[in-house]
């Protein structure tokens, strides 16, 4: 147990270290300002804006902006699906792996373009390397790389004053490739190599074990997606068990950079933000409130889980602890590490099994994606999602004092009000109309793997995570319907696009207002009173929203668990 | 509508460019660089006895026979080309029944007495279908059957788990656990010997 605890102290302690210089370099390349990389990175920057012709310091108001968006991103879900149906006919397919089923080749689009990576196909089985590369592994870069774009352009709206821009969508998405997730994903896929994460071009290996059975050991190019994976909060597997699968997760130590990988830029930009804006105490709130938010569930799920089981202590097993779905190598809490963060974060990737958690692990992963994954949250869409309830603190907080909200020195008015609650309602909607469609209907049930109160948890997880861009699942849920594949896409997009698209009108709002100078009836927003109403906001909106849902799917199981039910 | 299609030339150069760079060249030059610098790790840490692939040390098979160490249970009967779990959840009746059956094969095999408790990871499968690994306590449990099998004194069967040992990575990160495939192919080397 203790150094259970250890590991959990470790992973925090290497997140207070490199979040806030991380942070700082994050402000520095978003500013254009000169950084360590800069010698080796910069010539490749501007060659690459002269091929595409780009002027880098043209401003773009927050309707190209938008604009830019949705064309580059239309762009990449045609290009993941088309390659899925002709990779049949296309080089490095030594498996010879044929066109994928329209419905799952566009759920697999929309899902790796949107930063999701939910998948209802199985890696192993049905994609071709060339797909895994040239389709997959780039959204995982270009997805996180939107995302960061747009959190800059909101960051900008907060910091400029009288101004029309918000920064340029092409300089902000090749900045955020070539000098943060390029470099790093280079270092961790040489770590990931040197522990066992495969990387090759070369067909399956049929081996025969010691007892003389065949077995056929799936192989690929893993560990240059698997890198990119965590640090862009994508979450998608190289293979059908995702980060439990020995090759993509061998040892305990790429266990730990995985988390810390997706935790890493999520956890900056707060500190970038308080750069950005030259108030670098603001940032320390935001992360503050984050961390705060993180601790508090990832203590009620170590509880759960390291409870264990009584229904199978009755039946003789040790203690009663739960194994199922989980590796040997990670053991109890380290799994539960790595869905905490897996899910605060929009990354879904996997090591354990979330399907086979206790009832109430299963709710705190549910209400971390459900709230919209504000809690460090996805590369950029984080931040964005932790403004949105920031304003909402605000508004609540004017109301009590009678008072025009202010955030950060600008004045909220209704258009940055209902900005926001488009951009927090939206999603979580969408999520609870599906999962009311799929409870009623019989291609909604018939794909359950478990009846009862979790046959619930599996419907409302897989909204969640559709609607929160995670792409974790309930895997026993059969997702690759017809019926799912068509919903889950469209929550996907919805959760994607009902998100950036208010928050870049918001920064387009934001950044032509002037700055406010605090008085002393400005409630700071850098203090610890606002970081107790910020994490209450985000408490009391989650709860107030999926509460009732909540206790007749895991909370109800629980409780029927305790009294040794079974369904 | 003007600013969108003033936008697609950008849009579709940079979006080639990012494919190529991130799509073929990052992974390229990352396979490259690991096939030189460490190829067995790349191409799946495999093992191979007297030039035949038996396996990976990372990837667990499955083990029926008295005389050798047994593995996790995998719900997906240890596919390595299909890998996954049971994803039944904790009141799911079929899991129960599942883990009862282990339970008491586990007992019989090892004739251990009723109602000893079984160590969780020898009846509950696991996330992959493919773990290599079984804790410290699974593997003690069987020594007894596999020295009966095997004809060898318990003691030396017990310096064979003790030897295989993959202690917590840096003495903190994740837990002790003994690789199976490891683990038997050392009892056939010592039967070898003997």
């Amino acid at each position: 147990m203790l150094t259970e605890l250890a590991y959990v102290a470790l992973l925090l302690g290497a997140l207070l270290v490199l979040a806030a210089p991380t942070g700082r370099y994050i402000a520095k390349v978003f500013g254009g300002e000169q950084t360590l990389l800069s010698p080796l990175i910069r010539p490749i920057e501007q060659g690459l804006y002269e091929i595409v012709d780009i002027d880098e310091s043209r401003e773009m108001s927050w309707k190209t902006y938008v604009s830019a968006l949705l064309v580059f991103n239309i762009l990449g879900i045609a290009a993941v699906f088309l390659l899925q149906e002709l990779q049949g006919r296309l080089p490095f397919n030594p498996e010879g792996l044929g066109a994928v089923r329209w419905d799952t080749a566009l759920n697999t689009a929309v899902s790796f373009t949107t930063n999701t990576n939910w998948q209802s196909y199985s890696g192993e089985q049905t994609l071709a390397y060339l797909t895994q590369m040239l389709g997959l592994t780039v959204q995982n870069f270009l997805s996180a790389a939107v995302g960061l774009a747009a959190a800059m352009a909101v960051v900008r709206g907060f910091a400029r004053k009288n101004a029309d821009g918000i920064g340029n969508f092409w300089v902000d998405l090749t900045r955020s490739v070539l000098y943060l997730l390029l470099p790093l994903a280079i270092v961790w896929a040489l770590i990931f190599v040197s522990q066992g994460v495969v990387q090759t071009l070369g067909p399956y290996v049929i081996s025969h074990g010691l007892e003389g059975a065949e077995q056929v050991i799936a192989l690929g190019p893993a560990a240059s997606q698997d890198a990119i994976k965590f640090l862009g909060t994508n979450g998608g597997g190289f293979f059908n068990a995702n980060s439990a699968h020995p090759f993509e997760n061998p040892t305990p130590l790429t266990d730990f950079l995985q988390v810390l990988g997706m935790l890493l830029i999520p956890a900056s930009l707060p500190f970038a933000f308080g750069s950005m804006i030259k108030n670098h105490q603001q940032g320390k709130a935001i992360f503050a409130s984050m961390l705060v938010l993180y601790v508090m569930g990832l203590g009620v799920g170590l509880w759960a889980e390291t409870s264990g089981n009584p229904l199978l202590e009755k039946l003789g097993v040790a203690g009663g602890v739960n194994m199922e779905g989980k590796e040997t190598r990670f053991g109890v809490v380290p799994s539960l590490l790595f869905a905490q963060s897996t899910t605060v974060t929009s990354c879904g990737g996997v090591d354990s099994m979330h399907d086979s958690l206790m009832p109430l692990a299963g709710l705190v992963l549910l209400f971390n994606m459900a709230i919209g994954e504000v809690i460090f949250g996805g590369v950029g869409v984080g931040l964005i999602g932790i403004f949105f309830y920031a304003i909402m603190t605000m508004f609540l907080a004017g109301l009590m004092i009678g008072r025009t909200p202010e955030l950060f020195g600008k004045k909220l008015e209704p258009f940055e009000m209902i900005m926001a609650v488009i951009g927090l309602l939206a999603p979580s909607v969408t999520l609870l109309i599906f999962a009311a469609v799929a409870i009623v209907l019989p291609q909604g049930l018939s794909s359950l793997n478990n009846a009862g109160p979790h046959g619930l948890s599996e419907i409302l997880y897989a909204f969640a995570s559709a609607c929160g861009n995670n792409g974790s699942a309930f895997a026993g849920l059969n997702a690759n319907t017809v019926f799912y594949n068509l919903a889950t896409a469209f929550g996907m997009l919805v959760g994607r696009f009902a998100t950036i698209l208010p928050a870049l009108a918001l920064a387009g709002s934001l950044a032509q207002k002037r700055i406010v100078p605090a008085s002393s009836a400005t409630l700071p927003a850098a203090s610890p009173l606002f970081v107790i109403m910020l994490v209450g906001t985000v408490i009391i909106v989650g709860a107030l929203t999926f509460f009732p849902v909540f206790v007749l799917g895991p909370i109800l199981e629980h409780l029927l668990m305790q009294s040794g039910t079974t369904f | 509508m003007y600013d969108i299609i003033k936008e697609v030339k950008p849009a579709v150069l940079l979006f080639l460019a990012f494919s190529l760079l991130t799509g073929l060249v990052y992974p390229l030059v990352i396979t490259g660089v690991v096939q030189m610098a460490m190829p067995e790790r790349a191409d799946g840490s495999l093992i191979v006895v007297d030039g035949h692939v038996v396996g990976s040390e990372l990837i667990g098979q499955n083990f029926s026979g008295p005389g050798y160490f047994h593995g996790r249970p995998s719900a997906v009967s240890y596919a390595a080309n299909g890998s996954g779990a049971s994803n039944l959840g904790p009141t799911s009746s079929r899991l129960m029944d599942e883990v009862r059956r282990r339970v008491e094969q586990v007992r019989m095999e090892n004739n251990l007495p009723q109602n000893t408790p079984v160590p969780a990871d020898l009846v509950q499968s696991s996330a992959s279908g493919l773990d290599p690994h079984i804790s410290m306590e699974g593997a003690m449990l069987q020594v007894p059957r596999i020295a009966k099998a095997r004809g060898f004194p318990e003691s030396e069967v017990k310096l064979l788990v003790y030897q295989t040992i993959e202690p917590a990575q840096f003495g903190i990160l994740g837990q002790e656990r003994v690789n199976v495939l490891k683990l038997n192919l050392a009892l056939d080397d010592l039967t070898r010997r003997r």
